[in-house]
């Protein structure tokens, strides 16, 4: 599948009717979206006939967007129960098979390494801080392959430094830079639409889980 | 929710050692087919838990599967068991009915294919 095929498919999700402040519910993107996995798939053949799993995947476009790309099973993996019901419409509207679990990402129960790959756009902790990084670790320890995410490219130096020396990480790259819009959603945003810097991630968790590290 | 879903999940409650495999009480269980994998297949099936994934695969309805781990050669040669294996992992969706916590019976409801993880505060 071409980018743009995959950009235009994405852009016709559902998004968030009430975005839930407290959870940082921002809708991830087709623009961002489509190059996540898009890259992901390309230069590291990390998606098709892989687990992919979402991590705070709201509205699934993330996991529908590996789904497309070829993704032998993805988990869509949600708090939200709202957010879980569009993105089980919008997962049905492409027809597209998604297995979708509601749970607080920090309390999640998960034995072994079967998942691939994790795709995520966390919350930026901005409202409930360090919760990107509880993001992270607990997906280096679910992923066996990948973990995609994006961060504040502001907090770029921090997050290397956390995820190599405290979250099970063995690389920490920056693939490429992206303007993240995030329009008004909330009554809080002043500006129409702000334009924030983020860091398209790839880690790669330690592969010995016996080994002592 | 599919079995291979399920083989990953376990339950987390604070004190819980040994929260795999959760019981599975099914109300409702649909098939929905999908295209046969065979590297797929062949990658993952060392890292199933065998045990959890045959009992599971009984309990929804499904009495194929071998109840001990079959030799991993069997996966290049035998067709039959492949689409067998294929089937109970990818094509059976737990539609309703719940997950029950081994150690505590805590019962996690699964409604409209999801099961629900979510903890009580007292149980973090």
């Amino acid at each position: 599948m071409k980018l743009k095929q995959l950009e235009s498919l994405l852009g016709d999700l559902q998004q968030f009717s009430n975005p839930k402040v407290e959870l940082e519910q921002y809708p991830t993107g087709p623009h961002i979206a489509s190059r996540l996995l898009y890259t992901a798939e390309n230069s590291f053949d990390d998606i098709s006939n892989k687990v992919v799993a979402d991590f705070g995947c709201g509205c699934g476009t993330l996991g529908a967007a590996a789904a497309l790309l070829g993704a032998e099973q993805v988990i869509g993996i949600d708090i939200d129960s709202q957010s879980l019901e569009i993105a089980s419409m919008n997962a049905e509207d492409l027809e597209l098979d998604i297995d979708f679990v509601q749970c607080d990402i920090g309390n999640l129960g998960w034995r072994g390494q079967i998942v691939d790959t994790v795709v995520m756009n966390p919350p930026f902790g901005t409202r409930k801080k360090g919760v990107d990084m509880d993001f992270l670790f607990v997906a280096l320890k679910v992923a066996s392959r990948a973990v995609y995410s994006l961060h504040k490219t502001s907090t770029r130096d921090y997050i290397k430094r956390a995820a190599l020396r405290d979250l099970n990480a063995s690389s920490a790259e920056v693939l490429c830079e992206l303007r993240f819009d995030v329009p008004q959603l909330y009554k809080f945003h002043k500006k129409k639409e702000v334009d924030i810097a983020v860091d398209l991630w790839r880690f790669v968790p330690k592969r010995s889980r016996g080994k002592k590290d | 929710m599919r079995l291979l879903t399920h083989n990953m999940l376990s339950c987390n409650i604070k004190g819980v050692t040994n929260g795999f495999p959760l019981r599975i009480e099914a109300e409702k269980v649909v098939e929905k087919q999908l295209e046969i994998n065979h590297d797929f297949l062949r990658n993952i099936f060392p890292k199933i838990d065998w045990k959890a994934f045959s009992d599971a695969s009984r309990i929804m309805g499904y009495h194929e599967l071998p109840e001990e781990p079959p030799e991993p050669s069997v996966l290049e040669s035998d067709a039959e068991f492949l689409g067998k294996f294929h089937h109970a992992l990818l094509e059976l969706h737990l539609e309703e009915g719940a997950l029950i916590c081994p150690e505590t019976g805590r019962k996690f409801p699964v409604s409209k294919g999801i099961p629900n993880m979510l903890l009580l505060e007292d149980e973090v």
